[in-house]
């Protein structure tokens, strides 16, 4: 079967600091390859620092990648302009940590969710409002809460937002970096399971960026762990955690003590 | 066996919201333990650990007795807590480098927090810092003493202030999610420095955390918070293996890291969710 995403050799280089005394050069992805099925997850782990964002942002077509290539459906992002880049970007959907970002706060939380199917022409203009409704819905969302303004929700409910508007168009594929890092455990139990139910109902493939092992243990079918902007491992979810083969991976599982030292839950 | 910190039936209410953010919490800790304070954000954890010093903002009410060893730390005036503060009790915080000056050499900003408790020489005081240093880690002490703290990691910079608060020797450390904004291979390194030391020192800690994972590494005992209100304490073993509170067990199940990979996670009833508090 045809990959939906392949990532070719990918490097990319950053150059920090201001005055040219004080630049220094940061290897953020340094030959990074992997592959991705349809409407399969993949965790992508790492310490701050490792590259797993900039990978993200790379596969989303947010930043250029010095070398390599990223391939969607078979046609590769960086050529891609016009028409055929609107409908990339209409296939391939973002959704931050910080909803903050993705929402204006000036608008009504229903209208930030409508800006997302006028952008793509997305049904007639009457339709669009019922298709907002139906998102709201989709996301878990009293459809009433369309009319405030995201100050006036908590932060689990703008994440849900965030969530609507990226599914707006239909994506193939989102990629989520560190989406339920800013919650609760009660508000992040709800937002991984929202995950779940949009990868089982609507054959979504994710990009789940992510520090936190635990997180990826559960939702992903796939686990790439970086390190220094490398991939230093690949695999079957249940494989890496069982088999650890590299030794940052090693310390990675080690150092989560969520993993070990707590027992799982007794059945009720 | 008396208390070190006795917490007494302590309300803490702030100008604006009708609810109070803490509300009737009693507790003890014992001399030489780890207690962790746990909660979920708005259950009152950080402005009870903030009260134990004085540290609130002058619009907050605190009612209620918070002892010391015995001493009454509740309406002492600024002068005699700024006394307690680095020398009986320290505090350490997320953000280490809220914590220091950034325009100052870190070894110096440790022998000032010795200099300004006890009456000691300069240069005995940085003889204590530069111990302090590799007391907590910091590789080449000597050579990092005059170092900004911008020339430090994360976790580095985090060692140099727990390395400040332990300068006097406190009775009582007060951690508030000392590993919260460090990666995981670094936040276990810190949390078995600050365990070390403790015991090393007999120092009483008490560390506030939303991260169940990191009471399970540290905590002798644990106490859990929602809304204000403390809902149990326990030691930390029969939290995992019996957890009796319906908020306790809903939250351990909620954790994706134990929960059977790919299932459901069983959602805290909406009467415990953060959201239904202020909603």
């Amino acid at each position: 079967m045809a990959d939906l995403l392949r990532v070719e050799g990918l490097r990319k280089t950053f150059t920090l600091g201001g005055p040219p005394w004080a630049r220094r050069r940061v290897v953020a992805l340094d030959g990074v390859s992997l592959a991705l099925g349809l409407g399969r997850t993949l965790g992508l782990v790492g310490e701050s620092g490792s590259g797993k964002s900039t990978l993200g942002r790379c596969i989303l077509g947010l930043t250029t990648p010095d070398e390599g290539s990223v391939t969607f459906d078979g046609t590769e992002v960086a050529s891609l302009r016009g028409r055929a880049l609107l409908d990339f970007r209409r296939r391939v959907q973002p959704v931050f940590q910080d909803p903050w970002g993705s929402l204006d706060p000036r608008w009504t939380v229903g209208r930030s969710v409508r800006e997302a199917l006028d952008c793509f022409r997305i049904g007639t203009s009457a339709d669009r409002d019922r298709r907002v409704l139906d998102l709201f819905r989709r996301v878990g969302l009293d459809p009433d809460l369309a009319g405030r303004r995201p100050t006036r929700l908590s932060g689990g409910q703008r994440q849900r937002v965030a969530i609507a508007a990226a599914l707006a168009s239909g994506p193939e594929l989102i990629v989520a970096d560190e989406p339920v890092s800013a919650l609760d455990m009660s508000v992040q139990a709800q937002i991984l399971n929202l995950f779940m139910d949009l990868r089982r109902d609507l054959g979504v493939a994710s990009v789940f960026v992510t520090h936190d092992l635990g997180v990826v243990k559960h939702v992903s079918d796939e686990v790439a762990v970086m390190f220094r902007g490398r991939l230093v491992e690949t695999g079957e979810v249940e494989e890496v955690m069982d088999r650890p083969r590299h030794d940052y991976t090693r310390a990675l599982l080690a150092a989560n003590p969520a993993l070990h030292v707590l027992p799982a839950p007794r059945s009720p | 066996m008396t208390a070190l910190l006795s917490v007494s039936d302590v309300a803490i209410r702030f100008a604006g919201p009708a609810r109070p953010a803490v509300d009737g919490v009693s507790l003890d800790l014992r001399a030489g333990e780890m207690f962790g304070l746990v909660g979920e954000s708005g259950s009152g954890k950080s402005t009870l650990a903030n009260a134990v010093l004085g540290l609130l903002p002058a619009s907050a009410t605190v009612t209620g007795s918070i002892r010391l060893e015995g001493r009454e730390l509740l309406g002492l005036p600024e002068e005699e807590l700024r006394a307690i503060r680095g020398d009986a009790a320290a505090m350490i915080f997320q953000d280490a480098s809220a914590s220091l000056d950034p325009t100052w050499p870190v070894g110096d900003q440790i022998a000032e927090t010795i200099r300004a408790h006890r009456p000691v020489s300069r240069r005995e005081a940085e003889r204590r810092a530069l111990e302090l240093m590799a007391e907590v880690g910091i590789p080449d002490p000597a050579r990092r003493f005059r170092d900004a703290p911008h020339r430090f990691s994360g976790g580095m910079r985090q060692r140099i202030v727990i390395a400040a608060a332990l300068a006097n020797d406190p009775r009582l450390l007060i951690a508030d999610e000392p590993t919260t904004a460090l990666d995981v291979t670094i936040q276990a390194q810190v949390l078995q420095l600050i365990d070390r030391l403790r015991r090393e020192h007999g120092t009483t800690v008490l560390l506030i955390t939303h991260d169940l994972g990191v009471v399970a590494q540290a905590c002798d005992r644990v106490g859990v918070m929602r809304g204000g209100r403390l809902l149990e304490v326990v030691a930390t073993a029969d939290l995992f293996a019996k957890p009796s509170h319906p908020y306790t067990r809903a939250l351990l199940a909620a954790n994706p890291a134990t929960a059977p990979r790919g299932s459901r996670l069983p959602v805290i009833p909406p009467e415990w969710s953060v959201e239904a508090l202020d909603g």
